[in-house]
């Protein structure tokens, strides 16, 4: 499992001022995902332009932070030196709305005890000035 | 039958490189090898060939992936075009035919040589192959929602839409294991696979985990070759030296998000509505497919298409791959005859349209389906990328 405590080292995005508020929310302990200010639509990856109703005018809006593992893999292959053994790769479905899915690891659990659907709750890691989101079981004691 | 355009086309020669675990030529010797083996296949000659394409185009990163692109093979050939077009961003693979077809039809060319050259064998001895992102760069683009969390090959990204798959049709690794099975019975017969031994359940559970639900044994083997087919219109096409075998359908559509992690339906990838799509261009029905080649860049590729085809229920691969008799060679659906990628290697769909039209010139020796096969289906796959197509031998 991947310790968040002491993370490897992870390739980190490059990122544009459409995506900025995303990778960096973290700092404030805040899950920023983009929403429509005329119908509430959250937009991700965000865009700047509301599918559900054509507004162009939208804002970065702390989310609970809450959401459910869509689906999820266990990792095996030490694909580069330094991987922890076993680590959980997922897709987590935010709980505002379920077409809006993160990449993230899970962490602080073992990654047997990973299953769908199961809820899980953010928490962030601050490497090279970005904060990236990541996520732990609800009642982890993390 | 509305007259659609891919009908007017017809792949009148193939090609292929030596397919190896490490090639003594470079990349580019081996797409020219392939290239003339398919211009000399249609009965042309260089000057004959005025449309050039492929997939996805010189990456320019010596990953392997894709290191030949058009100007390399146009400039080594001395080719006189009418028209040339890279397609990477389009249905898979097969864009780069699908759009050739389109080029016909406008009359911008009439033989278009088609190539993809893989390279992957030797890169990996040297540096990396494939591998999405590269230490200390930033990622920009669609794959910087994945780069932080230790997201190093496609694999990963796939692995989350086969265990979607796993838990919504309850397959378990015992069930899916018939796929790499049968492909080891079929690459037992072909000379020219990467792996002949066959194998059984006990060994596919035995191999190592790669990211579950994914097995050694579910992944394609990265290999040095390239394939070249010579798409043109069907009038030149009635003299080429073998019959007449036409592009009767395609399915090309992207109706979903187009996109690695927001994609609707994780379980199907993006196949069902390029297959609804290719089925509505056609007269033909499942029951007309004697052959079929269905990309198996991993095992679940080939399983999907299964499904989304309408080959069999939703969720009912399970039971239709068991024992391996229905998918076998003699059996009533026989797939991916040459052994696959999975077997005779990573030629990334183009395996499948060599193999394709192997089968429908009656050529496959020891592999060849019986029954005289004149109608059969190609596809690939890959997330939210899906193309396939029908060949009819007349
Ligand atoms: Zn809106």
């Amino acid at each position: 499992m991947i310790d968040s405590r002491k993370p490897p080292s992870r390739p980190l995005p490059a990122t544009t001022c459409d995506t900025e508020p995303f990778w960096s929310g973290g700092e404030h302990g805040e899950l920023l995902i983009e929403q429509c200010d005329g119908c509430s639509y959250f937009i991700h990856p965000p865009t700047g332009f509301c599918p559900e109703c054509e507004s162009r005018d939208t804002h970065f809006q702390p989310v609970s932070g809450k959401g459910f593992i869509e689906t999820f893999t266990v990792n095996h292959k030490r694909w580069v030196p330094g991987l922890p053994e076993r680590y959980v790769l997922a897709l987590v479905r935010i709980a505002e709305q379920a077409d809006v899915r993160l990449a993230t690891n899970i962490v602080n659990c073992d990654p047997g005890d990973v299953t769908f659907d199961m809820p899980v709750k953010v928490l962030f890691e601050e490497n090279d000035g970005l904060w990236i989101p990541l996520f732990e079981p609800v009642g982890s004691a993390a | 039958m509305t007259d659609y355009a891919e009908k007017r086309t017809a792949i009148t020669g193939i090609g292929q490189s030596r397919i190896s675990r490490g090639a003594d030529k470079s990349a580019l010797a081996l797409t020219i090898d392939a290239a003339l083996d398919a211009i000399g296949d249609a009965g042309l000659t260089r000057a004959d060939i005025d449309g050039m394409a492929t997939w996805p185009g010189d990456r320019a990163d010596g990953s392997g992936f894709s290191d030949v692109g058009i100007p390399a093979l146009q400039d080594a050939l001395r080719l006189e075009l009418g028209w040339y077009s890279n397609a990477s961003e389009t249905s898979g693979q097969f864009g780069a035919i699908f759009n050739a077809i389109g080029a016909i039809s406008a009359g911008l060319c009439r033989h278009v040589l088609i190539f993809r050259t893989m390279y992957e064998a030797t890169a990996r001895k040297t540096s990396f192959a494939n591998a999405l992102n590269r230490p200390g760069q930033r990622v920009f683009g669609p794959f910087q929602w994945y780069a932080p969390y230790h997201v190093y090959a496609a694999a990963l990204q796939q692995a989350l839409m086969f265990a979607a798959y796993t838990h919504k049709s309850g397959m378990t690794d015992e069930q899916r294991a018939w796929i790499a099975i049968n492909q080891r019975e079929n690459a037992a017969l072909n000379p020219n696979a990467i792996f002949r031994e066959r194998i059984t359940v006990e060994d596919f559970l035995a191999a190592p985990i790669i990211a579950t639900p994914l097995r050694l044994f579910d992944c394609d083997v990265p290999i040095d070759g390239s394939t070249a087919i010579i798409l043109s219109h069907v009038d030149p096409a009635k003299d080429a030296p073998h019959p007449l075998t036409r592009i009767e359908a395609v399915g090309s559509a992207m109706r979903y998000r187009n996109s690695w992690t927001q994609l609707e339906a994780l379980d199907t990838q993006a196949q069902p509505k390029v297959a609804e799509m290719m089925w509505n261009r056609t007269d033909l029905a499942v029951k007309d497919i004697d052959v079929a080649e269905l990309y198996d860049g991993f095992s679940f590729h080939t399983i999907n298409w299964l499904e989304n085809l309408g080959v069999c229920e939703r969720y009912g691969a399970k039971d239709f791959i068991a024992g391996g008799t229905r998918i076998a060679l003699d059996g009533e659906f026989p797939i991916n005859t040459n052994g696959g990628a999975l077997s005779a290697g990573r030629m990334h769909a183009y395996g499948q349209v060599h193999e394709a039209m192997t089968q429908l010139r009656g050529l496959g020796g020891e592999r060849q389906v019986p029954g005289n096969p004149g109608v059969a289906v190609v596809t690939t796959a890959g997330g939210p990328l899906a193309g396939a197509f029908l060949l009819v031998r007349e």
